[in-house]
């Protein structure tokens, strides 16, 4: 038998990716833009909540989207009708959106004309989890009607993101969801994550998102 | 559904640690994965042995260390596995706690190779 060797490495696999990432917040942070990464299932309300966000926030600041889509444009087109600039990506296929994709979109987005840039990722609980974006923050919706149990299911989604927006919250009377419940086990994974109820349909709950929001960008200016 | 990115980025790892090595052939690559992570293995082999075809990585077997969730109990001082897709409640398996603290279960890397 020839001699067969060890080599150690010990070496993140997407370390790629994260070098490029930490570039990429760097880059924001030298520039004064403030970056979220908003995931979640599809159909949570990612647009709406956007929409939402646009709408209370345009006045007092600059704001762009980066849209990720696996093979549309619906999104970008409703985005663009707010008046605010939206490049979009079209993954063709990929489940989530990486550090090369954003920083790709950056390059076609005049960050210095900026304060606020939110991506709206692919929507999925799963693989979006294990990609930086290079994002200052990360947020993910979860809507009432998926059910309180998703943080056991999908724990990583959790684990990694600084604020979970429970949307749909007009739904809470027609359904058994346990907010006590989903709040306890979300808190167990990850005891700093800032956590908001709203409804995209009503706008309750919208004015407390939006502070935190005008916090961060504010904090970002700093 | 990302195994294929991941899959790339291995083989990415193990064929620049390979060559600085000087070898002619991969036969083992070691992973080192939590349990948080949702790679499924068995896509991962296959992803690997497409991509690694007229590579000197190619034939090379994956080995996938799962590392467990891992909680802390602040009042006992003790750290525990822990299921957390089974189990709802995540109490310390000594004093009943359930002020616990998330701890680990997130790791991702290339550990080793076997090379000639």
């Amino acid at each position: 038998m020839e001699n067969i060797r060890l080599v150690e490495i010990k070496e993140e696999i997407l370390s790629d990716n994260r070098n490029l990432a930490r570039e990429i917040r760097e880059n924001l942070r030298v520039n004064r833009v403030f970056m979220l990464n908003l995931m979640s299932s599809p159909g949570a309300g990612k647009t709406s909540l956007i929409l939402h966000t646009i709408r209370a926030l345009k006045k007092e600041c600059r704001i762009g989207v980066i849209e990720g889509d696996i093979d549309s444009m619906v999104d970008s087109e409703k985005v663009a009708k707010e008046g605010v600039p939206a490049v979009q990506i079209r993954t063709g296929g990929a489940c989530h959106l990486d550090a090369p994709m954003i920083d790709k979109a950056l390059q076609k987005t005049d960050l210095k004309n900026l304060d606020f840039l939110i991506i709206e990722n692919v929507g999925n609980l799963v693989c979006p989890a294990e990609f930086d974006t290079g994002a200052t923050k990360r947020a993910v919706i979860l809507s009432v009607p998926e059910g309180d149990d998703k943080p056991l299911k999908y724990p990583l989604m959790f684990t990694i993101c600084d604020t979970l927006v429970v949307n749909k919250i007009d739904y809470l009377n027609l359904s058994d969801f346990d907010m006590k419940a989903l709040k306890a086990r979300v808190l167990k994974l990850n005891p700093n994550i800032r956590i908001f109820e709203v409804s995209c349909r009503t706008g309750e709950g919208i004015p407390a998102w939006t502070q935190w929001l005008r916090a961060e960008i504010e904090a970002s200016k700093k | 559904m990302h195994e294929l990115p991941v899959t790339e980025s291995i083989l990415r790892i193990v064929l620049r640690h390979a060559e600085e090595a000087r070898a002619v052939k991969v036969i083992r690559v070691s992973l080192r994965i939590g349990e948080l992570s949702d790679v499924v293995d068995e896509w991962v082999q296959r992803y690997f042995d497409y991509l690694s075809r007229n590579t000197i990585a190619e034939g090379a077997v994956l080995r996938i260390e799962r590392s467990p969730v891992v909680f802390r109990c602040p009042a006992c001082a003790k750290d525990f596995p822990f299921d957390v897709k089974r189990i709802e409640d995540v109490t310390c398996p000594d004093c009943g706690g359930n002020s616990v603290e998330f701890v680990s279960g997130r790791e991702f890397y290339v550990k080793n190779i076997e090379v000639l």
